[in-house]
């Protein structure tokens, strides 16, 4: 099974394509999870991939931040206990320089959940074959199908020139 | 109007095919100059690789800290480094999250500073244990030693504290770079490819990418802004939390964070130009950018001013003899000369550069960004070294004057930050590619109301429209 994409000079044709690739979905038996683009900049604003948008991204980094939290405190209560040293009758798990060091790694409890849910979120990195263009890195917009039936790649290949395409290609996805 | 006029002006309209041929030159080209650059910072830091080789073998006695002042040239660049690394990462986090546009080319180039400022200042305590092999004893771990890491000491904050901060920096500066790498990827052949193919971890700038990727850049702003306040803070109580004269103080805290941002500010205008000057990038880095900075670095300088006054009138206004004896050695003792050159560097000469706004150019502001890095050299150093010279009792006092030793590592370390930064510009755009052509899109507020239709919302997965329209 072969992706079909298009090569697209500017936003405004890519979403013309898109729109009329969405439109074409019935017709032609296609998933719209199947459609794709990429760029080289986001295009959020331009409308595009809006219902890429829902994640947990967010709600993670205080979970991240809260089990920081939490091994701060076992670190430094854990091995304050095992290894007490003479403090004049004050308490061996002092609440101040405890709270410093929970402190600090709540902070990178956050930053480090927010890393592993980027490489989750993202799949990356991901060295496979995958679909891609470097034309998209020269400002061009792939806007395209991933998953394609062999009935309808003539079609497409004509509505994409129709939306705009300054050049059409075929990618072999295995 | 006026408003709407700068925030047009900040906005960089130059093709796209432009910028990436721009920005992506020093990449692929390199010159002669490049390669002499290179030659001679090497030349010039490497002694200070061999010297330090030097102090392992021969021991800390080379160096001249000796009883009582046991904190000097290697503590003072620990805190001059750890001060700069705040120019980075806290002025692009802030700047991100009020989305201002005319950060765009400045962040990457302060983002750089901060992970390398904060590479050489961590060097500096191992270099100060003298036995350098033992440095994992810094590090706090249940071991079997029997010298179980006392978490009562702002030493081992400092561990936690650098230790988040150099994290989360470092994913900052990496993060939005991964686009870049891809652009690289893109156009370069051979070895340099299969190289930049690792790096780019197979980016593609789908709309998920796109957005995770932003996502986590606004997560990072919110959560390294307190990370670094609480550095500067946690360094400060290295010095805070020890009965000396003139460091036991509740001002200390933010007193060192703003003396950091004012030094990280103007290192960044320095690197601005420079990187500017060197790489040809007057049409990104554009004089907006040095004003609007050097208007930051204003409000530093009187910030500074005042805590400074705060501070000493404190300890004058209490007159405990022992204070008294570090504050007139500091006034008008042996350390005159260093104070009133760093009132000069931080205060006089830069003030009347950045408020006036003729003045306020691009060489005005490196001039004042020089002298203000001076002086706040000099301010760590005279934080560091008069209170340690005359500790409580009298029969402790003594003096400090450094070594060739000392010096000459100090040079290499200043050496070591300038190639680490240019060899950082040699290997990625020195300014975020896509950051800056996504700016190209963001309009001035005005504009943006005034349109009288927006684009239509594309969803992929929507109920597909009944007509094709």
């Amino acid at each position: 099974m072969n992706a079909i994409y298009g090569l697209f000079p500017d936003t405004n044709t890519a979403r013309r394509a898109l729109t009329a690739l969405r439109a074409a979905c019935p017709q032609f038996h296609l998933n719209p999870k199947a459609i794709i683009i990429m760029s080289s900049e986001p295009l959020e604003e331009d409308g595009f991939g809006w219902d890429e948008q829902r994640t947990v991204m967010p709600w993670l980094a205080p979970f991240g931040a809260l089990v920081g939290a939490g091994a701060g405190y076992a670190l430094s209560a854990f091995t304050q206990r095992t290894y007490p040293l003479p403090t004049g009758g004050m308490p061996i798990v002092a609440m101040w320089p405890t709270g410093i060091i929970m402190y600090e790694l709540t902070m990178l409890g956050a930053i480090l959940t927010t890393i592993v849910a980027f490489v989750v979120a993202t799949g990356l990195p991901n060295y496979k074959k995958r679909l891609y263009d470097p034309e998209v890195t020269n400002g061009k917009i792939l806007v395209g199908v991933s998953e394609l039936g062999s009935d309808c790649r003539a079609e497409l290949e004509q509505l994409l020139y129709q939306g705009g395409a300054e050049q059409v290609k075929e990618f072999p996805n295995g | 109007m006026a408003t709407n006029n700068a925030s047009k002006a900040t906005v960089v309209d130059i093709p796209s095919e432009k910028i990436r041929k721009d920005l992506l030159l020093p990449v692929f080209h390199t010159s002669r100059r490049y390669y002499v650059l290179v030659f001679v910072l090497v030349a010039i830091g490497l002694p200070g690789m061999f010297v330090y080789a030097y102090q392992m073998y021969e021991g800390m006695g080379v160096a001249g800290i000796t009883r009582p002042v046991f904190w000097g040239f290697y503590i003072t660049n620990f805190v001059f480094w750890i001060g700069i690394s705040h120019a980075g990462t806290l002025i692009s986090a802030i700047l991100r999250l009020v989305n201002a546009t005319w950060r765009r080319p400045v962040t990457r180039c302060a983002e750089a500073i901060t992970v390398f400022a904060l590479a050489i200042g961590a060097q500096y305590p191992i270099i100060h244990l003298g036995r350098a092999w033992l440095f994992f004893w810094l590090i706090p771990y249940p071991s079997e030693r029997g010298i179980w890491p006392n978490f009562r000491s702002p030493l081992v904050w400092d561990f936690f504290a650098i230790s988040t901060y150099i994290t989360g920096s470092l994913t900052f500066l990496l993060l939005p770079i991964i686009p870049d790498w891809a652009m690289v990827r893109d156009r370069a052949t051979g070895l340099r490819k299969r190289v930049y193919t690792v790096l780019a971890l197979g980016w593609r700038g789908t709309p998920r990418e796109w957005h995770r990727l932003e996502v986590a850049m606004r997560i990072m702003a919110v959560t390294i802004l307190p990370v670094a306040v609480s550095v500067h803070t946690i360094v400060s109580w290295d010095f805070a939390m020890a009965p000396v004269p003139m460091w036991h103080s509740t001002v200390f805290g933010p007193y060192f964070v703003a003396g950091a941002i004012f030094s990280g500010i103007a290192a960044l205008i320095i690197v601005m130009a420079l990187v500017r000057k060197a790489l040809h990038l007057e049409e990104y880095l554009k004089p907006i950018h040095f004003d609007n900075l050097g208007k930051l670095l204003l409000v530093m300088s009187l910030l500074w001013l005042y805590f400074i006054f705060a501070e000493r009138l404190t300890v004058w206004y209490g007159n405990q003899p022992a204070e008294m004896a570090a504050f007139w050695s500091i006034q008008r003792g042996r350390f005159a000369v260093l104070f009133w050159t760093m009132v000069c560097c931080n205060f006089l000469i830069p003030f009347p550069i950045l408020a006036i706004k003729k003045l306020r150019t691009i060489a005005g502001t490196v001039i004042a960004s020089s002298t203000i890095v001076v002086g706040m050299w000099l301010e760590r150093f005279l934080i560091v070294v008069p209170p340690l010279e005359h500790k409580y009792l009298p029969y402790d006092w003594g003096s400090y004057r450094p070594t060739w030793v000392e010096i000459t590592i100090t040079v290499g370390t200043f050496m070591g930050m300038i190639l680490l930064y240019v060899l950082f510009a040699k290997f990625v755009p020195i300014i975020s590619i896509w950051e800056l052509k996504g700016g190209q899109h963001a309009k001035p507020i005005a504009e943006t109301a005034n349109a009288a239709v927006s684009p239509p919302v594309i969803r992929l997965n929507d109920a597909l429209p009944s007509t094709n329209s």
